[in-house]
């Protein structure tokens, strides 16, 4: 029998473009908390939610949000769009499971970051433009990765919100997560084998590739070999 | 390593105080422990704030650079407003150009000496470039243009650091403790380094610092902090010699201070030392406490007329050059006093009945 590879190619297409998008509202939302005054313990809780409820949660929350009898449902239904169980949900779940991975991990960097050494920016008049693109993220961009690929991963590993708002559609909505599920459930098992074993050498070369980089690129406290004998 | 001593006999660098270089500051600011409520104006000078750690120094500093805003108050540098709660003005830090060196340089960690230099400087790429190699130049920090902060010496650093300041054209030099963090041989070498820098970079300067010692050799001007409130303010001499308040005292370093009231005109009564003293000075009638440097005991083997007490030996302390003595009057129950006295000073001394003698002219007056 052919073997369907368009588990493969959604999957990577829906773990990548929810990377995208989880990176910069991770990053956008942990600039935002850290420098909140008041209410961050309660913003932070919201943001951290997805993390930690049960995916089926997340996935019911969502179909209540999006689906047909919502505002947003009929708002969208009146342009002749429906979110849920298009290749778009299985984004939307990958996102909300994988943003407060970004976020988290960002936050983190954010707060250990020396602030006198924006205070001195500052004081030196650069712009908070400036200071965010040229010294916090380079600053924070060991733990950005790190992020980035925490947030792959899950992303790529999302089951349980996707099967219930976006469904297991073959050739639309059908991940890899989804796949293996239907293969078990047809008692297919070289189907199921298989799709494990991609996910697992997917999920592996990526951390592994991670390591590489975060070896290769030291801290740069240890960058330069040309110290002056301090 | 040894600091490579250097010395900066630019011209350009060697300006004149200027005729309205001038910080006037009236803030007040609510803080956890303490209302932080500030008043003092600092004229072509180097004008040190000291005070413990946590007594708002910082936090002072903060609110002229503008990355802490006052509850109320003005902040004035050079004849323009920086700060005025009753005029809603609030200038950005970007905008003061306050020249805040801190007590770890801050150094952008991911650009190397050139970078940090260059990256504050406006203008075209050229300018940047330029300007940051004439402060390079001047700074002695050839040969080190493409290392990264974490692999310079402490000295390079501040060197770097003061490089950064100029070369962002900031009106005013601002050190928070610049000392504070080093060992006391690389401390010393960073403090001759500054102490020549300030020399030849006439600017108005701020140092906060809770070491008397620094704040003598550098500055013209002390003001002593204490929770949030600027206790005196007067020239480096006075506040020695006369501290006044008893953080003061504390602070330039009289070891011995204790509770004291008025007797009359010439006596008063150390109630923690439970001694009846005289004094040369006249008693104010406020007075509250009593301070007495720990080298200045006059000791003698027999009893003497005026303000002396037979010593009892708590605990002996054996300093680098000297010894620390722990005392208090015979028979009584007071707080102990410190007795600091040469080596072989003590050497001789011990083993004898003790009296010591405070001098009457040794006393230091002090009204809260």
């Amino acid at each position: 029998m052919m073997m369907d590879y368009s588990p493969l190619l959604i999957s990577v297409k829906t773990s990548c473009l929810a990377t995208v998008i989880a990176f910069f509202t991770g990053i956008y939302a942990a600039y935002i908390v850290v420098r909140l005054k008041h209410f961050q313990g309660i913003l932070d809780a919201i943001l951290t939610l997805p993390l930690v409820l049960p995916p089926t949660v997340v996935g019911f929350i969502l179909l209540i949000a999006f689906g047909k009898n919502s505002p947003i449902g009929q708002i969208m239904m009146s342009f002749g769009y429906s979110l849920v169980f298009s290749w778009e949900a299985t984004v939307l779940a990958a996102v909300v499971v994988a943003f407060p991975l970004m976020y988290r991990t960002t936050r983190g960097a954010f707060e250990q970051l020396d602030e006198n050494i924006i205070y001195a920016a500052k004081t030196l008049g650069v712009s908070d433009w400036k200071i965010f693109w040229h010294i916090i993220l380079p600053n924070t961009k060991h733990s950005l990765i790190a992020g980035v690929i925490l947030a792959f991963t899950r992303a790529l590993g999302e089951f349980g919100a996707t099967i219930m708002v976006a469904g297991n559609i073959p050739g639309i909505t059908q991940t890899i997560s989804t796949a293996i599920y239907s293969a078990v459930q047809a008692g297919d098992n070289n189907a199921a084998f298989f799709w494990v074993g991609i996910i697992v050498a997917i999920s592996f070369v990526v951390i592994v590739l991670m390591n590489l980089w975060l070896k290769n690129n030291g801290r740069y406290a240890m960058k330069s070999s040309a110290g002056n004998g301090v | 390593m040894a600091e490579k001593q250097w010395a900066i006999c630019d011209e350009v660098l060697c300006g004149e105080w200027g005729l309205s270089m001038a910080l006037k500051v009236k803030i007040k600011k609510q803080l956890n422990a303490f209302t932080l409520d500030v008043d003092f104006n600092v004229e072509n000078e180097i004008f040190a704030i000291l005070g413990a750690s946590g007594c708002g120094k910082s936090m002072t500093l903060k609110c002229i650079a503008g990355v802490e805003t006052p509850d109320s108050g003005y902040i004035e540098l050079d004849g323009q407003v920086l700060f005025d709660s009753e005029k809603n003005i609030n200038l950005s830090p970007r905008k003061r150009h306050s020249g805040y060196l801190f007590q770890n340089y801050a150094l952008f960690p991911n650009m190397t000496v050139f970078e940090n230099i260059a990256f504050v400087v406006s203008g075209s790429k050229e300018n940047k470039s330029k300007t940051a190699e004439e402060y390079i130049q001047r700074f002695h920090l050839q040969g080190l243009e493409s290392i990264y902060p974490a692999n310079l010496s402490g000295g390079q650093q501040q060197r770097v650091a003061f490089a950064r300041i100029l070369a962002a054209q900031s009106r005013l030099l601002m050190l928070d403790e610049p000392f504070s963090a080093l060992d006391s041989y690389l401390k010393w070498q960073l403090e001759l380094e500054l102490g020549d820098l300030l020399e030849k970079y006439k600017k108005t300067t701020l140092f906060i610092s809770h070491n008397r010692d620094e704040v003598y050799r550098l500055c013209n001007h002390v003001a002593v902090m204490s929770n949030g409130h600027i206790e005196t303010v007067s020239d480096k001499y006075g506040i020695f010699d006369d501290p006044q308040t008893l953080t003061a005292a504390v602070l330039t370093g009289c070891k011995n201070t204790s509770k004291a009231h008025k007797i009359d005109e010439h006596y008063l009564y150390a109630v923690d030392w439970q001694l009846e003293l005289f004094t040369a000075q006249q008693v104010p009638d406020d007075l509250s406490y009593v301070g007495f440097r720990a080298h200045f005991f006059e000791p003698t083997t027999a009893q003497q007329q005026v303000n002396c007490f037979s010593a009892q030996i708590i605990k002996v302390i054996e300093d680098t050059f000297s010894y620390i003595i722990m005392i208090r009057p015979h028979d009584k129950e007071s707080l102990l006093l410190r007795w600091e006295l040469e080596k072989d000073a003590w050497v001789r001394l011990r083993d004898k009945p003790i009296f010591l003698t405070i001098p009457e002219d040794k006393l230091i007056l002090l009204k809260k």
